[in-house]
C-alpha cells in the first residue's frame, strides 16, 4: 500500500472485507482484524455524537471487553445469538474524511438486515465511523463506531451481534 | 370472563398458578389500560432531567404524551401534550428549553406552565370564551418523591408516598449513594421493543432464578474478569451469594442480596481496574462517615432490583438504571431505560458507573439481549395457552415469608396477586 495515497478502492475492499466475515460469522478473521487497542461504539440512539465517558451508550467496548463479547456471541449460551441470526450488510457512500500518519478515517454508510426465524426481520440503519490503522497490506481497525439512524432502537429490539 | 381464574394461590397446597390468557390476551390488555394503569401511580422522569426554568422532555407514559417540564417560576409539571383546541400534539421535540408550546395546526399556544397565552383570531369567539379554562390539562395528579416524579390519573388514589410505603427506603437507598442526596439521569436514553407481553418484564426484572441458565455469558465473563461466581449450592443458592425477596405492599417488591457482582458506590471488583481503589475506598469512607457503617454497608454491600407496581423498575446492581415499560397490545411493549448517578461523582467514577453499566444492562449489554430472547420465547411458546393454560410459580412457596430466596418466586406471586385483585375487583 503505499505510504502516501490511501484510495477509497482500498478502504472499500477492507469494508466489503470487514462486512463478509461478519455476515459468515467469521469471527475469529473479523477479530484478527483489530488493533490491540480497538474500540467497538455504538451510541444511544439519542445521543448520536456523545462520549462514552459522560453519556450512556448502548456499546462501549475496549479491546477486552470486546474480545469478551465475541467469546459469549460465539457460544451457544447467547441465547439472543443462537442460532445465529442471518445477516447481510450493505454499504455505501464511502468516503475518507482525513489522513493523520498511519490513521485514517472513514465514513461509510449502511444497513445491516437481521433475520430470525418465523419471518422476524430487522433493518439496522445507520453510519460506520471508523479509525483505520494503515498497515503494510491493508487496514486494521482502530476505532468502529456505529451510529444507528433511528430516533430510537425501537422495533430493532437488541444489539446482540456485531453491526 | 365471568368466572375465569387468573391465578390459583393455594397456600395449603404451596401452589401458585398463573392462568397463560393474562399474557396473550387483547381483551385483558385492554381492562388493563383502566384497572391498572389508570388507577395506579405511573413513573413519568427525574427532577434532574429538567434543572432549570423553562427545561422540558417529552415522553408518553401510562400512554399518554406528556410534557415534563420546568415553568418560568422553577415548579415542577407534567402536561398532557395535546392542544385544548382540535388535540394536536403542542410539543414535538425530545427535549429542550422553552417558555411556550406552540401548536403548529392553528396557532394556539401556551406558556411553559400550560396556560393559554394566545389565541390567533380570538375576537371570532364569543363572550362566553375563556382562555383561563383552556390551558393544557394535567394529570389528575403530580407527585414526587426524593425526585422520582409520578403521575395518576385517579384523583381518588393515595398520596404518592403512602402508595410507596415501606417501598421508600429502597428508593432512599439509591439516593443515599449521593453525599447531597443529589442523583442525576445521566444523557444517553436506552429505548427498545420486546415482542413480549409487558407482564413478563416485571417477572424478569427480579426473577434471579434465572441468572444462571440465561446469563450464563454474563457469568463466564464475570468469571473471567476475576470474579468468583460459583454457586452456593450447599446453602441451597443456585446464586454465588445469598440473596432475599422481600414484598413492600401495594404490589412493589424487591430483591435484596449480598453483594458479589460490584457496585460502582462502592464495592470494588477487577474490572473497575487497580487505579479505581484508591477512589473507591474513599467513596466508602464517605458514605460510612455520613451515613454509620451500618448504613453505609446497606448502601454498599447489598444490590437490589425493586419494582414499584405496575411498571417501574430500579436495578441498584453494577449501576443504577431506572426502567419503565408500557404495553402496545398483549404482545408487545416499549422500554425505556437510563442511568442514574451522583451529581458530585468525579470524571473517572462517572465514566466507571457507565461502563458497568454496559457489563450487564441494557440492549447491547452482557445480559439484556438474552433476556429479551427469553421474554419473547415466552411468547411464542404461548400461542399454546389454551391447550396449555397453567404457568408454574411456587418456587419456595413452602417456605415463610421471611425465608423467601431471591431466587425464589415469592416476589412474582406478589406480583400477580396484586395484579388479580386490581382485575377482578378485589382491592
Amino acid at each position: 500500500m503505499s505510504a502516501a495515497v490511501v484510495t477509497r478502492q482500498e478502504v472499500e475492499d477492507f469494508l466489503f472485507l470487514e462486512a463478509q466475515l461478519l455476515d459468515e460469522w467469521r469471527l475469529d478473521e473479523w477479530q484478527a482484524l483489530l488493533d490491540d487497542d480497538a474500540s467497538y461504539l455504538v451510541p444511544s440512539n439519542d445521543q448520536p455524537t456523545s462520549e462514552p465517558g459522560t453519556t450512556l451508550f448502548l456499546i462501549a467496548d475496549d479491546r477486552t471487553r470486546l474480545d469478551e463479547r465475541l467469546l459469549r456471541i460465539k457460544s451457544a449460551d447467547c441465547h439472543a445469538e443462537f442460532p445465529h441470526s442471518r445477516t447481510c450488510r450493505m454499504i455505501s457512500n464511502v468516503r475518507i474524511d482525513g489522513i493523520d500518519g498511519d490513521l485514517v478515517r472513514v465514513a461509510a454508510n449502511f444497513t445491516c438486515h437481521r433475520f430470525r426465524r418465523h419471518g422476524r426481520a430487522y433493518a439496522f440503519i445507520g453510519c460506520y465511523r471508523y479509525i483505520l490503522r494503515r498497515g503494510k497490506n491493508s487496514f486494521s481497525i482502530k476505532e468502529k463506531k456505529v451510529i444507528l439512524a433511528s430516533e430510537e432502537l425501537g422495533q430493532l429490539g437488541s444489539v446482540s451481534f456485531v453491526l | 370472563m365471568a368466572g375465569r381464574r387468573y391465578i390459583i394461590d393455594d397456600t395449603a397446597r404451596h401452589t401458585f398458578r398463573l392462568n397463560r390468557e393474562v399474557l396473550v390476551s387483547e381483551h385483558i390488555a385492554r381492562q388493563e389500560i383502566e384497572r391498572i394503569f389508570a388507577r395506579c401511580w405511573i413513573y413519568v422522569g427525574h427532577a434532574s432531567e429538567i434543572p432549570k426554568p423553562g427545561d422540558y422532555r417529552t415522553r408518553r407514559v401510562a400512554g399518554r404524551p406528556v410534557i415534563f417540564c420546568r415553568d418560568a417560576e422553577g415548579e415542577i409539571r407534567c402536561l398532557f401534550n395535546t392542544c385544548r383546541h382540535r388535540g394536536a400534539i403542542v410539543c414535538r421535540e425530545r427535549e429542550g428549553n422553552t417558555r411556550r408550546f406552540y401548536c403548529i395546526y392553528h396557532g394556539w399556544t401556551y406558556d411553559n406552565s400550560g396556560q393559554l397565552s394566545r389565541v390567533p383570531g380570538a375576537e371570532a369567539y364569543g363572550s362566553e370564551f375563556d382562555a383561563a379554562c383552556l390551558g393544557l390539562r394535567s394529570p389528575a395528579r403530580v407527585e414526587s418523591y426524593r425526585d422520582f416524579w409520578f403521575l395518576c390519573l385517579d384523583e381518588a388514589a393515595p398520596s404518592l408516598a403512602d402508595y410507596l410505603g415501606p417501598a421508600r427506603d429502597y428508593i432512599d437507598l439509591v439516593v443515599e449513594q449521593s453525599p447531597g442526596a443529589r442523583m442525576e439521569v445521566i444523557p444517553g436514553t436506552q429505548e427498545y421493543d420486546v415482542a413480549a407481553n409487558w407482564k413478563l418484564m416485571v417477572e424478569n426484572s427480579v426473577d434471579d432464578y434465572h441468572l444462571p441458565s440465561t446469563h450464563a455469558t454474563w457469568l463466564t465473563y464475570m468469571a473471567n474478569s476475576g470474579v468468583q461466581v460459583r454457586p452456593r449450592l450447599e446453602e441451597g443458592l443456585v446464586l454465588p451469594a445469598r440473596g432475599r425477596s422481600v414484598a413492600l405492599g401495594n404490589g412493589h417488591f424487591t430483591t435484596d442480596n449480598i453483594n458479589y457482582r460490584g457496585r460502582p458506590v462502592a464495592n470494588w471488583i477487577p474490572l473497575y481496574g487497580e487505579d479505581a481503589r484508591a477512589e473507591m475506598a474513599d467513596i466508602r469512607n464517605e458514605l460510612v462517615a455520613r451515613l454509620g457503617k451500618e448504613r453505609a454497608a446497606r448502601v454498599a454491600d447489598t444490590n437490589r432490583n425493586l419494582v414499584i407496581f405496575p411498571n417501574l423498575v430500579i436495578h441498584d446492581g453494577s449501576s443504577v438504571t431506572i426502567r419503565t415499560f408500557y404495553p402496545e397490545g398483549a404482545s408487545r411493549m416499549h422500554v425505556t431505560a437510563w442511568a442514574l448517578g451522583p451529581r458530585e461523582e468525579s470524571k473517572a467514577a462517572r465514566a466507571r458507573r457507565l461502563d458497568s453499566f454496559l457489563t450487564f444492562y441494557g440492549p447491547g449489554g452482557f445480559a439484556t439481549p438474552d433476556d429479551i430472547e427469553a421474554l419473547e420465547l415466552v411468547q411464542q411458546g404461548l400461542a399454546n395457552w389454551s391447550d396449555d393454560p397453567w404457568s408454574e410459580m411456587s418456587r419456595g412457596m413452602s417456605k415463610p415469608d421471611n425465608e423467601q430466596l431471591n431466587s425464589d418466586e415469592h416476589h412474582l406471586r406478589t406480583f400477580w396477586r396484586r395484579w388479580n385483585q386490581l382485575m377482578t375487583g378485589g382491592a
